[in-house]
């Protein structure tokens, strides 16, 4: 009997979990004005200048839709490959907060403007709009409102439009959220409707998680996960949560429904409200607002401002370019990066692999910002130089170096090449310094031609020191072998 | 001054036009007037008469302004201690659209606090006196309105009307009281009760002064409220001497609550109008008479949520006392009266997660039932008659011990709210020395018709309700 309770206990302690993970994202829309006023939106402005009755819920405002948000939010549905509702309503969410100028949030509920899309490998549940709460700045040491001294707060935020993502709990793996977020990121980026944004909270998520037995098919109780302000804290979050999951389901013990915040300084999370304090909403229709009913011209408007996606873009460089998966991945999902890449591409005759290879081994280590077409630079250039590394014009060694001033002064490769004789050196020159590397190494010579091939390698790397990389290493080795009689 | 008193709105905005008396001296006789009243109708009045374009239609004639609406830089509290202080910064579309037509603010008039109430017994400012008898109320919500127009202080008002605080008090004051169709005047800039069925309206002499008032009220859309909509042509003033070819649906003149007096003065009513060549039947309105049970669900509901931005934070009354949720539970205990405490409670509950079904769907269920109910009326007869209010003023103190008694007030007018239909109340005569309404109501934006049959009507009864001194 103990030898089986013993057995129990250890495939209780080594049983394989498998974490199954949903995300809702927050995206901040950037139209021109709020959600259901006509005041401006800006970022970093004074505290509450960009205020009007509406947005501070003064008695008897009314609030007004957004034409452009809508319009956001449908480009936003029909990317993600949803199913627009031909008829979709907001509902009041009710709770009392400061930063919630009306005691209540505007929110789409149970009939969202868009629902079952795709993403990658993670399918949408359902994509809704609503409207940001205000910022809170508490004075104190406890950061919160509780225990603090005193607390303002700036409306300017308040009214922002929101779009929210949620997707289906199709993510099995910290690192498989963090990948598909920055497709989603690169998708809103894509689509001109955010800035995107993490740290300035343009973007936010929160995760559901719940773990089961590797092989099991039901839901485990999930805790959602909320706070992780980059994408690192999204994976080492996700992360956190799967351990402490693990643990308490090792121990025998049950996971409890829970919100809990997580705090990237020590990496812990803490609970912010169980399932007992869960908020009751009091949802009901919101009266002062009419039904989103999109019109055939709103739906049309809405597919032609799609631009590529970054999915389609990165298949497009792996099955038309011949890219890499993870280069094509890379490029697509950073779209000025894949601009550049295009727009080089398109200048001169390079090798659609090599290119996107300087492009994004070479190029991106050198660029100061983010974008590529800030870099001294241009398209062009690189693309010129690629192609001459691909014509044996120019060494790789040399054209790095020639990168390096493009980047530093920008200019034309072939007059950088010129002025600094970075050009390949000549069959005579090359022929004169692979003689003198004979002589110089003797002894390998001699082993060359007892048949130790390796040997070679001394001559080589002479006759490369002595051009400084002016020369092409196969036919260096050529040379060699034939002034040897090889 | 007593002669200039006797015009109604219309007739004395004519004088003005004539240039047979000053838009100045008849502000200054109503500004007079309402600042030394003593029935409790104003809460604020204007210091001076302000510049009003020549060539306005309304010619300078001043109206008075229930406090649900925000003028900005007046106090505008909705006779709540919550929004003591309070000086919008902005003004309500329908007053500024008023202002613009040449009928400047006279003051800001009492009222049940958030227009909770049907009697105007619960502002938060003091009861209102019925000028008829000032031992029994004015009615409610718009009390003060209604007070003012009857008692000649103000020569029209503007109120509004969730489940019958316009034609409720019209009927007690014996005055005209009109609630336009849902949707047809902007609801931006009024304190919202209940958003789903609050509309405002005016309060008038006699059925002319209501007409021409509305037709300002209304009009293009309004950019500022999604639920506005415009007003399918001019609202014509009425001229109908004979009411030949039309067909009217009597309802609820046998239900057990309406007082003898109240029946006696509307079949009196009733028998005018087939005098003056109308058809006269009784109708069924299947679900009307489950009106205020879902009414009492719906209009709570609402208002929890719109109640819910009182909280001390922006503006308003703010009792500090430690940590948030402490301001939050005094700011509101302190701030708000009984009547506004128990609608909340009823509209939080009827939300809750697990009687949001039982509640507020069902309520929904009934409401489309009614609103069914009378598109099936309209197809047999062109108006819906009934009482106003089953009884005549009641006395002070008489029903507030006694909610349920109070919402009875409402049976006959919330129908129609539910509906979203329009609906006037107007004079039908007497009953023991008080005023009896009689209520009128069509299909939607059927507003000047109505107005048409109630005038010809209302020539025929002949009612004589000046009631100033
Ligand atoms: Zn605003």
């Amino acid at each position: 009997m103990t030898q089986r309770a013993a057995g129990a206990g250890d495939e209780l302690a080594e049983r394989r979990y498998e974490p199954v993970i949903g995300l809702e994202i927050h995206v901040q829309l950037k139209t021109r004005t709020k959600m259901f006023c006509g005041c401006e939106l800006a970022f970093g402005e004074e505290p509450n200048t960009l205020t009007c009755p509406v947005c501070l819920g003064h008695p008897g405002t009314l609030p007004v839709l957004n034409a452009e948000a809508v319009h956001f939010g449908l480009m936003i549905g029909l990317a993600l490959g949803c199913e627009i509702a031909p008829r979709s309503i907001f509902h009041r969410k009710n709770y009392f907060y400061p930063d919630l100028p009306k005691g209540y949030q505007i929110s789409q509920y149970d009939i969202p403007l868009a629902t079952g899309g795709r993403l990658g490998d993670v399918r949408i549940h359902r994509v809704h709009l609503e409207e940001d709460a205000a910022k809170l700045v508490h004075a104190g040491s406890s950061g919160r409102i509780h225990g603090a001294e005193a607390s303002a707060v700036d409306f300017n935020r308040g009214g922002t439009p929101l779009v929210e993502i949620v997707t289906e709990p199709d993510i099995h793996s910290p690192q498989q959220a963090g990948e598909w977020l920055r497709l989603l990121r690169a998708t809103l980026k894509r689509l001109g409707v955010s800035d995107v944004n993490m740290e300035e909270g343009s973007l936010r998520c929160d995760a559901n998680v719940s773990i089961r037995p590797a092989g099991t098919a039901t839901l485990g109780t999930k805790t959602e996960l909320k706070n992780m302000n980059s994408f690192r804290f999204l994976e080492r979050g996700i992360e956190a949560e799967i351990a402490r999951q693990e643990e308490i389901l090792r121990g025998g013990g049950a996971i409890e429904q829970e919100t809990l915040h997580f705090d990237p300084a020590t990496g812990s999370l803490s609970s912010l409200r169980s399932k007992e304090e869960a908020h009751d909403y009091r949802y009901f229709p919101e009266p002062d607002l009419v039904p989103i009913a999109p019109t055939d011209e709103m739906l049309a408007r809405a597919r032609e401002a799609l631009p590529e996606l970054p999915a389609a873009r990165a298949e497009r460089f792996e099955r038309d370019l011949g890219l890499p998966a993870a280069t094509a991945k890379l490029l697509a999902f950073r779209s000025e990066l894949g601009d550049y890449f295009e727009e080089a591409l398109a200048a001169d005759s390079a090798d659609a692999p090599a290119l996107a290879n300087w492009v994004t081994v070479e190029l991106v280590p050198r660029l100061e910002d983010e974008d590529p077409f800030a870099s001294k630079v241009k398209p062009r250039a690189l693309a010129r130089l690629v192609a001459m590394v691909s014509e044996r014009s120019v060494s790789q060694s040399a054209a790095k170096e020639v990168l390096d001033v493009l980047a530093a002064e920008g200019g034309e490769p072939a007059a950088i090449v010129e002025q600094r004789g970075l050009g390949m050196a000549g069959a005579n020159e090359l022929g004169a310094i692979v003689e003198r590397a004979i002589e110089a190494n003797p002894k390998a010579a001699e082993e060359f031609r007892a048949g130790k091939q390796k040997a070679i390698g001394a001559i080589v790397g002479f006759v490369m020191r002595e051009t400084q990389g002016r020369a092409d290493g196969g036919e260096v080795n050529r040379l060699i072998r034939e002034k040897l009689g090889a | 001054m007593s002669e200039l008193l006797e015009l109604s709105a219309a007739a004395a905005a004519e004088r003005v036009r004539a240039g047979e008396l000053s838009a100045r001296e008849l502000f200054e006789l109503y500004r007079e007037r309402a600042a030394n009243e003593d029935l409790g109708a104003f809460l604020w009045v204007a210091d001076e008469a302000p510049e009003v374009p020549a060539d306005a239609p309304l010619c300078g004639v001043p109206v008075a302004v229930k406090d649900l609406f925000c003028v900005e830089g007046v106090p505008s509290t909705a006779a709540s201690r919550i929004l003591e202080g309070y000086r919008p910064p902005y003004t309500a579309t329908a007053v500024e659209r008023l202002i613009e037509a040449g009928a400047p603010v006279l003051g800001k008039t009492n009222m049940d606090e958030f227009a909770m109430g049907s009697s105007n017994e619960n502002s938060g400012y003091g009861v209102v006196l019925n000028p008829w008898d000032r031992e029994r109320v004015p009615g409610g919500s718009s009390g003060g309105s209604a007070a003012a127009v009857a008692a000649g202080l103000a020569p029209w008002a503007i109120g509004t009307d969730t489940g019958g605080s316009i034609r409720q008090p019209a009927a007690l004051c014996g005055i005209v009281g009109l609630k336009p169709t849902y949707g047809a005047v902007s609801r931006y800039g009024m304190i919202a009760f209940a958003s789903s069925l609050d509309q405002c309206g005016p309060l008038t002499r006699d059925v002319t002064d209501a007409a021409l008032l509305l037709r300002h009220l209304v009009g293009r859309r309004d950019p500022c409220d999604s639920t506005h909509l415009e007003f399918p042509g001019e609202v014509s003033l009425p001229g109908a001497e004979s009411l030949t070819g039309l067909r009217f649906g009597v309802w609820g003149l046998e239900e057990e609550g309406v007082e003898p007096g109240v029946a006696a003065a509307c079949r009196a009513a009733l028998a005018r109008i087939e005098e003056l060549g109308g058809a006269v039947e009784e109708i069924e309105l299947p679900y009307a008479e489950h009106g205020l049970s879902a009414y009492y669900v719906i209009a709570p509901a609402e208002a929890s949520a719109n109640l819910a931005r009182y909280d001390g934070v922006r503006y308003g009354a703010r009792s500090l006392d430690g940590d948030l949720t402490s301001m939050y539970e005094r700011t509101r205990a302190e701030g708000f009266g009984a009547e506004v405490k128990r609608r909340i409670m009823i509209g939080t509950y009827a939300l809750s997660s697990g009687y949001y079904e039982a509640y507020y769907g069902r309520a929904q269920k009934v409401r489309t039932k009614i609103v069914e109910s009378f598109r099936a009326a309209f197809e047999k007869v062109d108006f819906v008659v009934t009482p106003t209010s089953p009884t005549v003023a009641f006395k002070l103190g008489e029903r507030t011990a006694n909610p349920l008694a109070m919402y009875l007030s409402d049976y006959f007018t919330v129908p129609m709210s539910l509906a979203g239909i329009p609906a006037i109340s107007i004079p039908a005569g007497l009953s023991d020395g008080l005023p009896v309404g009689l209520q009128i109501a069509g299909p939607p934006f059927s507003e000047s018709r109505i107005l048409d049959a109630a005038h010809a009507l209302e020539q025929a009864i002949g009612f004589e309700g000046r009631r100033w001194r």
